[in-house]
């Protein structure tokens, strides 16, 4: 199946997405922070169908207003825990524009199946490219932020007396999160976002205690589902996002296992 | 050199005037239960000695310098923790994450910082605890592994903001021991809030007791009694002793209570 472009442009673009999308989906649910996640894919549906009846890429205008939900996301910090239904207000808000702006721009309609559900077989090779870049920022940004945003995620009492500044670390992390995100609606769309970010993660978190384990458990877990998504297509011509959902509940699934079977021997 | 030393200290919280004209000076090495009623300022004094709140007026001294980015010295276990319980993360990464946490990039410890780890870890005895997951350690497990982070960069000054405020009381027994311990084997100072005094008899160098905005800092002795309580109450206090243990009781009924709380 290699030997179509299409293909390897599929296998490569799911590679970046999910290795990002597992890396940050990791903190993004030991912050307890899945619904945000789910929720800043939906703002973005509002930005790339709002781009598209400018004139703008579809991908531009989904980052540009997950980036803005996120950056929002942060600042309100504390005071939007227990706000799931302002949250889910804003969220349903940003669906119906999208509704909106695609009525408003008839010709397009047939594209929001991809934006809602994803189309990881239709990257192009300039889109492929951009992902490329914009996960290695993502990546990089991480990285560097990696140090104070572990230490303000598990203790964020003691990581604010030692001086770090618990809302710049969440305002910095949101703003990956909404990159990643608008990169895995590239994926498994905007619904599916939930999928990559939070399935691979929290399996990972089930299967391992230690962190940086799970770290790269949750990249693995990622990027498997998604291989393995984009094959069973292949062989079966079913849409690829149905398979890496599936996958992904299966994998999640699987690692209560361990936790249900009786204890063998203590270690 | 004293280790901390409040001078004419003054702290407020926004328009609020916790503390006025505080004098107190704690010596290298000692061993000091803060007590108080809620909302006396343990806290806020502590936050204060960390560097986090710039005294209204007055000075603070640690180690004869004033706080501020000088945190390195102290060691500091906050009252709230609110996420650490249900992690199923291991209690080795919570540790770890405070080494060198606020400093930006990826979180490679290298040897020293593992070095200094396995060091804080076993110092309290938690060496094996600390490859269990945090949500299954009990409390007074927890507060094991929390002081070990607390010990991170060797600090010679440990500030304890309520240690024992949702143990049950065998493990409150087993925590002060433990501290008391690691404060004579390091040769640190401690200051430790607590709502409890009977706890902490028998380890406490001596006692500073805060009050409608005054402290009295001395031997239990000088401090839990009726005339020094009452004074910082602003109200009638009575102090009764039975059998090794204090009782402090007000002549209108609510003090008591207050002492004995638990939340908050």
């Amino acid at each position: 199946m290699l030997e179509y472009d299409f293909m390897q442009t599929a296998f490569e673009a799911g590679t970046a997405v999910a290795i990002v999308a597992g890396a940050v989906g990791y903190f993004l649910v030991l912050r307890n922070l899945a619904f945000a996640g789910h929720a800043l894919s939906h703002v973005g549906f509002a930005g790339a169908t709002g781009a598209v009846l400018l004139g703008v890429g579809p991908f531009w205008g989904l980052i540009a207003f997950t980036v803005a939900g996120g950056i929002g996301m942060g600042l309100l910090g504390d005071q939007l825990r227990g706000r799931d239904i302002a949250v889910g207000i804003m969220l349903s808000l940003s669906l119906g524009l999208g509704v909106l702006f695609l009525h408003l721009y008839t010709t397009y309609a047939t594209q929001a199946t991809s934006l809602l559900f994803g189309n990881v077989l239709g990257v192009s090779p300039e889109n492929l490219r951009d992902m490329l870049v914009l996960g290695a920022i993502t990546l990089a940004s991480l990285t560097a932020i990696a140090r104070p945003l572990i230490f303000a995620t598990l203790d964020p009492e003691l990581a604010e007396a030692k001086g770090v500044s618990l809302r710049l670390i969440a305002v910095l992390f949101l703003i990956i999160v909404a990159v990643a995100v608008a990169e895995a609606v590239q994926v498994v769309g905007i619904l599916l976002v939930f999928a990559l970010m939070v399935g691979p993660a929290a399996a990972a978190l089930r299967c391992t205690t230690r962190l940086k384990s799970g770290l790269a458990l949750s990249a693995i877990f990622a990027v498997v589902e998604t291989w393995a998504g984009i094959a069973l297509a292949y062989v079966t011509d079913w849409p690829p996002s149905f398979w890496i959902t599936l996958l992904s509940a299966v994998v999640y699934g699987l690692a209560f296992l361990p936790a249900l079977l009786p204890r063998a021997s203590p270690a | 050199m004293s280790a901390v030393e409040l001078e004419n200290l003054t702290l407020a919280r926004g328009r609020r005037t916790i503390l006025s004209g505080v004098n107190a000076t704690i010596g290298d090495g000692e061993f000091i239960g803060v007590f108080g009623p809620n909302g006396a300022g343990k806290s806020t004094l502590l936050h204060a000695i960390l560097g986090l709140l710039p005294p209204a007026s007055g000075a603070i001294r640690v180690f004869g310098k004033p706080p501020g980015n000088g945190t390195a010295q102290a060691g500091y276990l906050p009252q709230k923790r609110a996420g650490i319980v249900d992690l199923r993360l291991r209690g080795w990464d919570l540790v770890a994450s405070a080494y060198q946490g606020n400093r930006w990039g990826p979180p490679v410890l290298g040897a020293r910082g593992r070095g200094e780890v396995a060091w804080a870890l076993a110092t309290v005895e938690a060496t094996a605890l600390a490859e269990r997951p945090l949500s299954q350690l009990s409390g007074g497990e927890l507060q094991r592994v929390l002081l070990a982070q607390a010990l991170l960069g060797k600090p010679r000054l440990l500030l304890l903001d309520e240690p024992f405020i949702s143990l049950d009381p065998r493990y409150q027994q087993a925590v002060v021991a433990l501290i008391k311990r690691v404060q004579s084997a390091l040769g640190i100072t401690v200051l430790l809030t607590a709502h409890e005094l009977n706890p902490l008899l028998g380890f406490m160098d001596r006692v500073l007791y805060l009050g409608h905005g005054r402290a009295a800092l001395g031997t239990t002795e000088e401090v839990i009694t009726s005339e020094v309580l009452s004074r910082l109450y602003d109200a009638p206090i009575e102090v009764l002793r039975l059998n090794g243990r204090i009782v402090v009781v007000a002549a209108h009924g609510d003090v008591e209570a207050e002492a004995h709380r638990h939340d908050a």
